[in-house]
């Protein structure tokens, strides 16, 4: 199981989260989010980025919460609130947006 | 929805069943897990090259150990009470749902290896052969029991089969094939003390986090402490209070309480997990393993009590387990419940009066209340039978003006799983979650329609992920579940505080 990303294969799991985390790069996350049904724009980034910048500093992904908090702050309430955030990532901003972020699952019961 | 089926499964009533769909569910199953799950776990990475004898090794060890088991596997007369009582038959239709089927999956086996019948004239009595293609089926069908324990309601012998189904994962487990869900996060708690990974960290900056938001909306200092020695009281609860919706809203209500009963409490960065995925592999060891952590940290932090918050099989394992596993608990304070269930601590504080509502914060919403399957047939909580049912409506009537009970055949003893319990709540199962939601769903669409309930409360982690997931499904919004102290959080005046409204006004004002 693996992104061809350019022709490099970059390998994940079942549920298609990449196995090695210094795999991700700009370009696999684009190829993520297309295997995700999901046209990347500026909203979807603020929220990748964010979450990497999180998993960096912290080394697991912020609470739904927190991230909508900092979306908040940054783009505004109309694009930070947990409504949008669904419509951003359908599947939910704590999976699918960790997933294209490179982020490995939260596991539990979330 | 990118999950599961697309359509609302509406049913004409909660309880209706379903026309047969024999194989509608075969092959069906979760991720396995891999072999560094599995070690966490203390099991084989793999199946073994002996996995038959050491499988039938196992079922004798606990014939002999668990009583319970034997005479489960030993009693049943065919009666046909508990056929239609699993919410995975009533929602997928498949005949190998029956509890009284899923149970035989695993009795055919034991019949021809532990019965005299069974080894001189399997046909006779329906025993089998352990094979290859019965670890398989095994493993797809017992990963469609929740173990909520229903059945076992209406069974006149009481066969529990939770209890046969936590058997049979664990031969599996012993011959090297587990659950990838389960197990890797069993592992997660041993290293990092939380289901979530969440390390101190982390869930430090999480909390004061919380923590300014709760003074941004009531002026005042409401804390969320971690690993404060000498607190009187350890909370411990499911990692999904520090991450999910609903759920972070019922730590704040936790938070909330405490700070107006004006105790001290502490989080522990070590015990950060209330859930104990050990009781759904059906491992001893693990569960062990696992609450052996809290009472390691109420040792460590001196305090003189321990709370659970809202998670269903945890208050299982504390109420009916923990004295076992970790006990004696001779160094808490024996003036109060060991341990207490954060409702009981709240019901206590209202009959005190320490605790002062406005109701109607709450009266945009219509509420109905879920029994979690767990917390209603296998604990109790306060000193009366039933208090595991009345205490936490007594509580949702304190803070809440419009509260309805579904049909009384799908509460209480009677209440009908989530359908995400006992280790399924995988987005793999997906599909036999949305079905297995379906009776319960149709129950509440029931209430929606006769008294316009629009959201249902529940007081377990596990419920409150799969409720926010499948209600889509049903035609409400994923915000429609809550949780029990979400309301009293809505709900509760704090002596002292700005009232909600104009925290409210300030907050739209910036």
């Amino acid at each position: 199981m693996a992104y061809d990303v350019n022709g490099t294969t970059v390998e994940h799991d079942e549920e298609g989260y990449i196995t090695t985390l210094s795999d991700w790069t700009k370009e696999l996350a684009g190829v993520i989010a297309t295997a995700e049904e999901i046209d990347m724009n500026e909203e979807h980034w603020a929220v990748v980025n964010f979450l990497r910048e999180y998993y960096e500093e912290y080394q697991i992904a912020p609470a739904v919460r927190v991230l909508i908090k900092s979306i908040k702050k940054s783009m505004g309430p109309e694009i930070g609130n947990n409504k949008y955030m669904y419509e951003l990532f359908p599947y939910g901003p704590a999976k699918q947006a960790c997933k294209i972020a490179g982020l490995p699952k939260p596991t539990g019961c979330v | 929805m990118p999950d599961g089926a697309e359509e609302f499964r509406k049913m004409q009533h909660a309880l209706d069943v379903p026309c047969l769909k024999p194989g509608a569910m075969e092959g069906v199953q979760p991720f396995k897990a891999k072999p560094e799950h599995q070690e966490k776990v203390g099991m084989p990475g793999e199946l073994i090259p002996d996995w038959k004898e050491k499988a039938l090794e196992k079922m004798a060890e606990l014939g002999e150990k668990n009583r319970a088991f034997k005479v489960y596997l030993d009693t049943c007369v065919k009666c046909g009470a508990c056929t239609d009582k699993c919410h995975y038959f009533l929602g997928t239709g498949d005949p190998k749902n029956m509890p009284v089927a899923r149970q035989d999956l695993l009795r055919s086996v034991y019949r021809r290896y532990f019965t005299f019948a069974g080894k001189y004239f399997p046909w006779l009595v329906g025993a089998r052969d352990l094979t290859e293609d019965v670890l398989e089926e095994w493993y797809s069908y017992y990963h469609q029991c929740s173990e909520c324990r229903r059945c076992s309601v209406f069974c006149p012998y009481g066969i529990d089969t939770a209890e046969i189904t936590m058997a049979a994962r664990e031969i599996l487990d012993t011959v090297g094939v587990g659950q990838k869900y389960s197990n890797e996060i069993i592992g997660k708690v041993k290293e990092v003390g939380n289901n979530l990974g969440l390390n101190p960290k982390a869930l430090r900056a999480t909390l004061e986090d919380l923590e300014e938001d709760l003074e941004e909306d009531t002026g005042l200092a409401v804390r969320l402490p971690l690993d404060e020695k000498g607190a009187d009281i350890l909370l411990i609860t499911p990692s999904a209070d520090f991450f999910a919706e609903p759920h972070i809203d019922g730590l704040l209500g936790y938070a909330k309480v405490f700070h107006e009963a004006g105790v001290s409490w502490t989080i522990s960065s070590y015990a950060s997990e209330a859930a104990n995925f050990g009781l759904f592999i059906g491992s001893y060891e693990n569960m062990r393993e696992i609450s052996l952590r809290i009472r390691k940290a109420a040792e460590d932090l001196g305090v003189k009590r321990i709370v659970f918050g809202e998670c269903g099989h945890a208050w299982r394992v504390a109420y009916s387990f923990l004295d076992t596993l970790a006990g004696p608990f001779d160094f808490l304070d024996q003036k109060y419940p060991i341990p207490q269930h954060i409702l009981e601590f709240t019901w206590d504080e209202i009959q005190k009066g320490t605790l002062k509502f406005d109701k109607s914060k709450n009266d945009d919403i219509r509420l109905t209340y879920h029994d979690s399957c767990n917390v209603a047939r296998a604990s109790r909580m306060g000193d009366m039978p039933g208090g595991q049912f009345e205490i936490p409506r007594n509580v949702i009537k304190a803070v809440c003006n419009n509260y309805f009970d579904m049909d009384p055949d799908t509460i209480k003893e009677s209440t009908l799983c989530c359908g995400g319990g006992g280790g399924l709540l995988t987005d793999d199962l997906m599909d036999l979650r949305i079905k297995g939601s379906s009776p319960r769903m149709t129950a509440l669409q029931d209430v929606t329609e006769e008294h316009g309930v629009t959201h249902m409360a529940a007081i377990c982690a596990i419920c409150k992920t799969q409720f926010s997931k499948v209600m889509p499904k049903f035609g409400y919004e994923m915000d429609s579940v809550v949780s029990v102290h979400q309301l009293v959080s809505n709900a509760i005046i704090l002596t002292g505080s700005n009232d909600g409204e104009s925290a409210e006004e300030e907050t739209s004002d910036e």
